[in-house]
């Protein structure tokens, strides 16, 4: 079928929701999800949304904006973390406004907590800026933002898989998506395509992200000639539960918790003397690593503690009971009275599609792509640089998610129709024919597991040429044996097997965009740590990777940072 | 361990009536039946079909009946089960779209009846609106819904009327009328208060009993029933 739409948004995690309400009422506008759209990865954020409102403690946008780009390791562009910040208290009380359940101080204003490389006067301790709602901030945003969407009357495509691009000389005419209910695959005609489909943790064994989060919104413009931007810096969460990757979020710190090696030793200190256990991730997941490696992993095995028992049952109540629920279920344990195993899980993607800060997608000379958008975790601005600071996606969600529906409303007025090429969706019914053909040959769960493997061993926290190298070869060999997978399901309805040999082709192209942006950064710097070139190396390497796809190659070529105030220092806290 | 399985098969394309098949996998104690379901998916049989996201109880998409018990399969340890062969199937009250997959849009549309949004009449302050700690409570336990259906599924109630609302649309009504930042107090409760609203409810506390999130659900519609007879104290049954 042909659905046709001046606006086609993927996705509708916070970022294609925001977008979407902003062009309603002026265009005609429909969200597409693979998931229910109340089923989006955003609804897993727990611990809040950054702005300095000042409410309990003083603070000011420039300390926020300071604490991003310090966070990001100084390759932050900083014309958009000023942006970021200074719009950040609009977009909280505007979510307020909307009906998010925000925590209150006694005063009944919204209530907010300490997190990672959260300081006030540029550095000097930690300040209270997370705006939260206890330890489901990201939950009731999304289901504020989904019912809004729906009062709006905003068409919307659940369980819809965009499956392709479609360009015509260069400009996007709309998209291939697959309806999972009934396996026809649609062509969504449209004048505007954004993008808006989350991350792609997948990549790796033990994470944070959801089922859904394989990276085809990224991977599909990839494939078709446009690059990505700083695809080597991975965040790693330093709290997922050992071994699952659940994960308890960084606000259990920020309200007093504390890590612990098998020594019973609050190891941060070392560390990070000033704010300790509340240094931003990057530092923490290195430094829980480095505590396993020296043998002081609890009982020598590779986690560490993270200790709750001193806040109380009714802080835990209160304010974390979600992760206190997580622990019950999935360890058996009660947070309130025994300490917690936890390990560095992957969890959060800063690379992405290269977009302005209006979310027009960025070719590779830096022109805009007409007609493509992008924003949220899906697109890099630039804004999280070599390492995000928590509560600072939620705000990037909101506050660029609606500068893109904005920019979309003003740029439509000259943005004809443009005729799509002769069946668009060609190239996709064969792909799936090809798959669903095939009748004997590899299981796609075990290509993908081998693939988290070979990514979680050799490109993760701490990486080096060799095990990279290593790590390309594994990879390279993968996708040869992609091309011989077979599915058992060749049915119409619901055909998750199918979707799955899918997205795993996504899975392999993203891991060798990481992989090849990664051994190319010989420094280390935020989330990107190399045992062969340890230290940071502005001289050479303060600048932005982009990676494409050239003839079937990767090609890595860089762009420079936006330094407008902060000029870079060593990153101590 | 070993883990027996039967699970509800049911694919409109091919079978003219469900049937349940058995399989069997390998699992550690601590594993999810989540886990076990996509161990069979995956290296048994890819015609098998459930939904599933975010693995950890947040995104509400795998609901199912669980051994009798409606509940989410990420949140259901096989150590729980040791022993026993473990029943699956669909959320019972739902149209079967295929195995364990259930039609989803009625029960949202339920929930959107209700107006599940804030309705304001006085413009918005340039900063928050001002709510106490004390009201925001009021809210603390229902905004814990995860839209997961596990409730209405199981709700005895909808047996003896099928036009009933169901919980998870209650929940949500209760929500917003006891948000002290709304000011559609009375016409909300006016909403709920019909046949087919909190007076189909006939307190079997199942929703309660099953809700992944621990809501209190009975408890919150019993609520709303008292709040109507004191506001409306003319009305009559
Ligand atoms: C456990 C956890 C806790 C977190 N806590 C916080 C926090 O406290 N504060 C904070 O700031 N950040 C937090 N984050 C990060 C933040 O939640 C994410 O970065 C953010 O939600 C991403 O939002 P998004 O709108 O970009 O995409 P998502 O919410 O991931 O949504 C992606 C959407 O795209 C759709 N989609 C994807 N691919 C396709 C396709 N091919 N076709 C159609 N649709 C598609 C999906 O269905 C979905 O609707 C947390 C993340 C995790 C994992
Ligand atoms: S009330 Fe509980 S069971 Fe019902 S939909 Fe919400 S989370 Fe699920
Ligand atoms: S308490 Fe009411 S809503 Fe809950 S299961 Fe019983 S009848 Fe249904
Ligand atoms: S998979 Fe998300 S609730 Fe179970």
């Amino acid at each position: 079928m042909v659905f046709k739409h001046d606006v086609v948004v993927v996705g509708a995690g916070l970022a294609g929701l925001r977008a979407a309400l902003e062009v309603a009422g002026n265009a005609d506008v429909a969200l597409i999800s693979k998931v229910y759209p109340t089923r989006s990865h955003s609804g897993a954020a727990q611990g809040g949304i950054a702005a300095a409102l000042g409410n309990e403690e003083p603070d000011s946008w420039e300390w926020h904006m300071y604490d991003t780009v310090k966070g990001g390791d100084y390759l932050t562009d900083q014309n958009v973390a000023e942006i970021l910040a200074q719009d950040a208290p609009r977009a909280v009380y505007e979510l307020e406004h909307f009906g998010v359940p925000f925590n209150r101080t006694p005063e009944g204003k919204i209530a907010q907590r300490a997190f990672g490389g959260h300081t006030r006067d540029f550095g000097k301790a930690a300040v209270k800026r997370a705006c939260y709602a206890a330890d489901r901030s990201g939950r009731v945003m999304m289901d504020t933002l989904y019912f809004q969407v729906e009062r709006k009357g905003i068409k919307a495509y659940p369980e819809f898989q965009m499956l392709d691009l479609i360009f015509k000389d260069k400009q996007v005419v709309g998209l291939v998506a697959y309806e999972l209910a009934t396996g026809e695959v649609h062509f969504f005609h449209s004048r505007v395509v954004m993008l808006a489909t989350g991350g792609y943790g997948k990549i790796y064994k033990t994470t944070s992200n959801a089922f859904a989060n394989t990276g085809e919104g990224l991977y599909i413009p990839y494939r078709a000639g446009i690059p990505l931007e700083d695809m080597e810096f991975v965040q790693f969460h330093p709290t997922g539960i050992y071994g699952l990757g659940v994960l308890l979020t960084e606000a259990a710190r920020g309200e007093g918790g504390v890590l612990r090696n098998d020594a019973g030793e609050r190891f941060m200190e070392r560390y990070a003397p000033t704010i300790k256990d509340l240094a931003p991730r990057d530092m923490v997941s290195r430094a829980i690593w480095t505590e396993i490696r020296a043998g002081r992993g609890v009982g020598g095995k590779d986690y560490v503690h993270l200790d709750l028992t001193h806040l109380g049952e009714k802080k835990l109540a209160e304010r974390l009971s979600d992760i206190t629920s997580f622990v019950k279920i999935y360890l058996g344990l009660d947070p309130a009275r025994e300490l917690v195993p936890v390990q560095p899980t992957c969890h959060y993607m800063m690379g992405g599609i290269p977009c302005d800060v209006d979310g027009h997608v960025l070719g590779d000379k830096h022109e805009i792509i007409t007609g493509l958008y992008a924003a949220g975790e899906c697109s890099c601005l630039s804004l999280h640089g070599a390492n995000r600071l928590g509560c600072n996606s939620l705000l990037d969600l909101v506050v660029f998610g609606r500068r893109t529906g904005l920019q979309i409303v003003r740029d439509l007025g000259r943005l004809p129709w443009n005729e799509p090429p002769e069946n668009p969706d060609r190239a996709t019914v064969e792909r799936i024919r090809r798959i669903k053909e095939r009748k004997t040959g590899e299981k796609v769960g075990s290509l993908r597991s081998s693939l988290q493997e070979v990514m979680t061993t050799n490109c993760s926290v701490f990486r080096h040429e060799e095990t990279m190298e290593q790590a390309l070869l594994e990879i390279r060999s993968l996708q040869e044996r992609y091309a011989r997978i077979a599915i058992d399901n060749k049915g119409l309805k619901f055909n998750t097997d199918l979707l799955d040999a899918l997205e795993l082709e996504a899975l392999l192209g993203l891991a060798e965009a990481v992989t090849v942006s990664a051994l190319n950064r010989k420094e280390s710097r935020g989330a990107h740590s190399r045992e062969d070139y340890p230290e940071r190396n502005d001289e050479e390497w303060l600048k932005h990777t982009l990676i494409q796809k050239k003839d079937g190659e990767p090609r890595v070529f860089y762009k420079p940072v936006t330094i407008t105030r902060f000029q870079p220092k060593p990153r101590t806290y | 361990m070993e883990m027996r399985f039967k699970i509800f098969r049911f694919d409109p394309e091919v079978d003219k009536e469900p049937r349940f098949q058995s399989y069997t996998v390998s699992a550690e104690p601590h594993h999810r039946i989540l886990d076990c379901l996509n161990k069979i998916k995956w290296e048994q049989d890819g015609t098998l079909g459930y939904r599933m996201s975010c693995g950890h109880g947040i995104c509400g998409s795998d609901g199912m009946r669980i051994n009798g018990v409606c509940g989410l399969a990420c949140q259901k340890l096989v150590k729980e089960y040791e022993g026993t062969e473990v029943v699956l199937e669909p959320l019972p009250h739902f149209k079967v779209l295929k195995d364990l997959i259930v039609e989803m849009d009625g029960f949202l549309e339920q929930v959107k009846r209700f107006r599940p949004y804030l309705i304001s009449t006085s413009p918005p302050p340039e900063k928050e609106r001002y709510q106490s700690p004390e009201d925001r409570k009021k809210v603390g336990d229902v905004i814990r819904c995860i839209l997961c259906a596990c409730c209405t599924a199981a709700c005895p109630a909808m047996d003896e009327n099928e036009k009933y609302v169901g919980p998870a649309a209650l929940v949500w009504a209760y929500r917003l009328i006891n948000d002290s930042r709304d000011d559609a107090f009375r016409e909300r409760l006016k909403a709920v208060d019909f046949k087919d609203g909190v007076w189909s409810c006939k307190n079997y506390f199942e929703c309660t009993r099953v809700c992944p999130k621990t809501i209190p659900v009975t408890k919150s519609i019993n609520l709303l029933k008292r709040e109507i007879e004191k506001t409306f104290p003319e009305r009559s049954h």
